[in-house]
């Protein structure tokens, strides 16, 4: 059975659909127009260690399609200024091997903040007033309170939108205004979570949370320690639904949460995963996971974020690829039972291969010890070179030098109707699927110069 | 027309409001309200017939004042004033199971509308996001008004296979919070209510609320309208524990999984607040119900949702020590007093 595994299958080499070598097929460009602003990721610049504090939260909730989503989020994302593409940082006909991305993405930054100080003079203007509307808006939801509360609350919000905007212009070069725009922020954040003054989906998922606290300590991680590159990013969709899916490896769920990372700085979308019944019966993980906006993988619930326009992220493996042992590495194990080929039909969404590379070896598993795997109900329990020998310390993953390689969607919306209730198309498009990451990862190990570098 | 309604449970606040609605509509001549206790609330032109559902009596009710229609509203969440649990069973299942009875009898009944809980979807980790009506919970509720309402939901299927000429409508109502619900019709207000609230160690669960007034519009509409069918009713929007004892300002006390039943037998013993083991469930996994066929085929659109729901609970209720009021001042002091003491440096920096 293993066996099968390597024996490519008629793509030339190249992982993706059609037999196109370097460049996306026509049915994939259809798929990941061009014109995506890169607008978002200056906020989740890799360079400054200091500056997400300055970043008011709010902002940063692009895409989250909610009725109820008050006139502060989309008058936001309007007002987000057109910039000029720089598609060369992180396209996929960068050859493997070369500089870690961080550095890329830096230049990158600096040149879209360089772009925006001379195109648009008062680029950051047009936050003032989004950001006084948004006080406003807040003072106004906020209407059964007090008058004598009242006033002084129009005052403060005032107060905060004349900061905002006396911050903003300068913030290039103005250390400490914009040091006393992160203390507001950071306030007026920590206000909004003790009253609870932050909305939720439908599945629980808190935008304001993940993008201002889970994100922010995910990413030294990403950029500092394993030093991700990533690769065929204008392969994920720039909006509507989307399935990703991806090898899964690492002992602990450390790639979903980086590939979760990755896609949010570099695409501005938020990776919505769909996750195993274990981690929604654990304490805190199952709260953690619903609030990073995960939910339980199943059909419904997949299909209904689909159909809704997210994007979702599905880890067929599941603990079969997570908890194999360190000498199956890169061997994609089985890919569940293709429900999630079908989700992907039913609601007629592209499916995007991702491989990743790397994480295989942060926590190399060399042994488990079944019987406490059973007795504390885990589906196992890991040995790792350092875990129970270091103790706490032998939490501290490896760092090992990853690559995340998103590949070309395949398309889904052209099947017949009733085609998710053909188990053997559900079943090709899903070894398809699998073909397709596991010739990736085949190919981005053997330009992997090594392990940790 | 001359339409005649009977309703149940008029003895508590949402029977009795349930059936001064129906009143007031016009196409309805009279409508006979029925409980075993006699009503703490005016309930204006309705008729009171002091009856016990559980017993045959009830079919001569239905007989004499010739009623079409049967809104059964007295399947209840907690004792109140009925006493233990074992009594509150009682009402809820052999009630239902002597109604329907009566019912299947009756010549002149077309309609029975039963007023159900999102409960019997139970509340469990392997649930999906949010519930459709024909799913089946995914762990079968043991205990409380969860497993109550999912037997009665049986027996009213039962009874619609029998009769398949009485148009059967089933609203299964999400947690109801409002002022003037007491523990009888759901115990979530009471549990907010506690001065310290318990709640699960590492568990935030995602919960639905909804606004007595849509849920009275939609038995109304059940009524007038007549739409047979399931359907889930809940205010649109999702708020999650943590967010409504924050937006309540109530202070939380975490307690770890394994405590959680002995807190809620101290609970029991202190105050008449039961944390059955369904209400644990629902306070550790939560539960969340698409309300699109409310929506769309029912042609209900409620109109207060989750958080305005709290926020009218909140309003009539008080707020805890935590008021969202007295932190956004701290804020604001914290705010000026470091506007304060930039300003000199600030100053400096330009010169």
């Amino acid at each position: 059975m293993p066996d099968a595994d390597i024996i490519p299958l008629g793509t030339r080499g190249r992982p993706g659909r059609g037999s196109r070598a370097a460049s996306p097929s026509k049915a994939a460009r259809s798929l990941a127009p061009p014109s995506r602003t890169r607008t978002r990721r200056s906020s989740a610049a890799p360079g400054d260690e200091g500056a997400p504090a300055a970043d008011p939260p709010r902002r940063r909730r692009p895409r989250l399609v909610r009725p109820d989503d008050g006139p502060s989020g989309t008058a936001a994302d309007q007002q987000a200024p057109a910039v000029p593409e720089d598609r060369t940082g992180d396209s996929r006909t960068v050859p493997a091997g070369t500089d870690a991305s961080p550095d890329r993405t830096r230049d990158a930054d600096t040149m879209d903040a360089h772009t925006r100080g001379t195109t648009q003079p008062d680029g950051a203007g047009p936050e003032g007033p989004a950001a006084a509307e948004d006080g406003a808006a807040k003072a106004e939801a906020a209407e059964p309170e007090a008058a004598e509360f009242e006033a002084a609350e129009f005052e403060a919000a005032e107060f905060e939108a004349a900061e905002f905007e006396a911050a903003e212009p300068e913030e290039s070069d103005s250390e400490e205004s914009w040091a006393g725009d992160a203390v507001t922020a950071a306030l007026g954040f920590v206000r909004r979570r003790v009253t609870g003054d932050y909305e939720v989906d439908d599945f629980g998922f808190d935008a304001d949370l993940t993008s201002a606290v889970t994100m922010r300590v995910l990413r030294p991680l990403a950029e500092k320690w394993f030093r991700i590159e990533v690769r065929g990013i204008e392969n994920i969709p720039a909006e509507g639904g989307a399935l990703l899916v991806s090898n899964h490896s690492g002992t602990l769920p450390l790639d979903a949460l980086m590939t979760s990372l990755v896609v949010h700085d570099h695409a501005g979308r938020y990776l919505r995963a769909l996750g195993a019944d274990l981690v929604f019966t654990l304490p805190f993980v199952s709260e953690l996971a619903r609030k990073g906006g995960a939910t339980l993988a199943c059909g419904d619930d997949a299909e209904r974020m689909l159909a809704g326009g997210e994007l979702v992220g599905v880890w067929p493996e599941g603990f079969k690829g997570i908890g194999k042992p360190y000498r199956e590495r890169y061997k994609l194990q089985r890919f569940g039972r293709g429900g999630f080929v079908s989700a992907a039909i039913k609601t007629g969404v592209p499916i995007v291969p991702c491989s990743v590379v790397g994480a295989e070896e942060i926590y190399p598993l060399i042994g488990n010890i079944p019987a406490l795997a059973k007795l504390l109900k885990l589906p196992y329990v890991p040995v790792t070179p350092t875990f129970p020998l270091l103790g706490p310390l032998g939490l501290v993953p490896l760092p090992s030098k990853w690559v995340i390689e998103f590949g070309e969607p395949i398309r889904t919306d052209a099947y017949p109707d009733g085609a998710a209730d053909d188990p053997m198309l559900v079943f090709n498009v899903k070894d398809q699927v699998r073909e397709t990451i596991q010739q990736t990862l085949y190919t981005l190990l053997m330009h992997r110069a090594h392990i940790f570098y | 027309m001359g339409r005649v309604v009977l309703v149940t449970g008029v003895a508590a606040p949402l029977g009795a409001r349930a059936a001064r609605r129906l009143v007031d509509d016009a196409g309805i001549e009279r409508v006979v309200g029925v409980d075993v206790l006699p009503p703490r609330d005016d309930l204006g032109d309705v008729r009171f017939v002091r009856a016990d559902i559980r017993n045959p009596v009830i079919a001569k009710v239905l007989a004499v004042e010739d009623v079409d229609t049967v809104v059964h509203m007295s399947v209840v969440a907690g004792a109140g004033r009925a006493g233990g649990r074992a009594a509150v069973k009682e009402t809820n299942v052999i009630g239902t199971m002597q109604l329907l009875a009566a019912c299947q009898r009756s010549s002149t009944v077309g309609n029975l509308v039963l007023k159900s809980s999102t409960a019997v979807y139970g509340s469990s980790a392997h649930d999906p996001g949010l519930f459709i009506e024909d799913m089946s919970p995914r762990q079968l509720p043991l205990t409380g008004y969860a497993k109550d309402s999912a037997e009665v939901e049986s027996y009213v299927r039962g009874f619609s296979r029998r009769r398949p000429d009485v148009a059967v409508t089933v609203l299964r109502w999400a947690d109801v919070l409002g002022a003037g619900i007491d523990s009888h019709d759901s115990q979530l207000g009471q549990y907010f209510g506690l001065p310290l609230v318990p709640t699960v160690l590492g568990f935030d669960p995602r919960l639905q609320l909804l606004h007595p007034d849509d849920g009275l519009a939609a038995v109304n509409r059940a009524v007038v309208a007549g739409q047979p069918g399931t359907y889930n009713v809940a205010g649109p929007g999702v708020l999650t524990l943590s967010q409504i004892l924050r937006r309540l300002g109530r202070a939380t006390v975490p307690v770890p999984a394994p405590g959680v039943g002995t807190v809620g037998q101290a609970l029991r013993r202190a105050t008449d607040l039961e944390l059955s083991s369904d209400q644990v469930a629902l306070l550790t996994h939560g539960r969340v119900v698409d309300t699109t066929a409310l929506r769309d085929r029912f042609g209900y659109a409620p109109r207060w949702s989750t958080a305005a729901t709290l926020e009218d609970f909140a309003e009539a209720t008080g707020r805890g020590p935590l008021d969202a009021r007295r932190i956004r001042s701290v804020e604001q002091r914290l705010v000026a007093a470091y506007a304060a003491a930039r300003v000199p440096r600030g100053g400096t920096h330009d010169a």
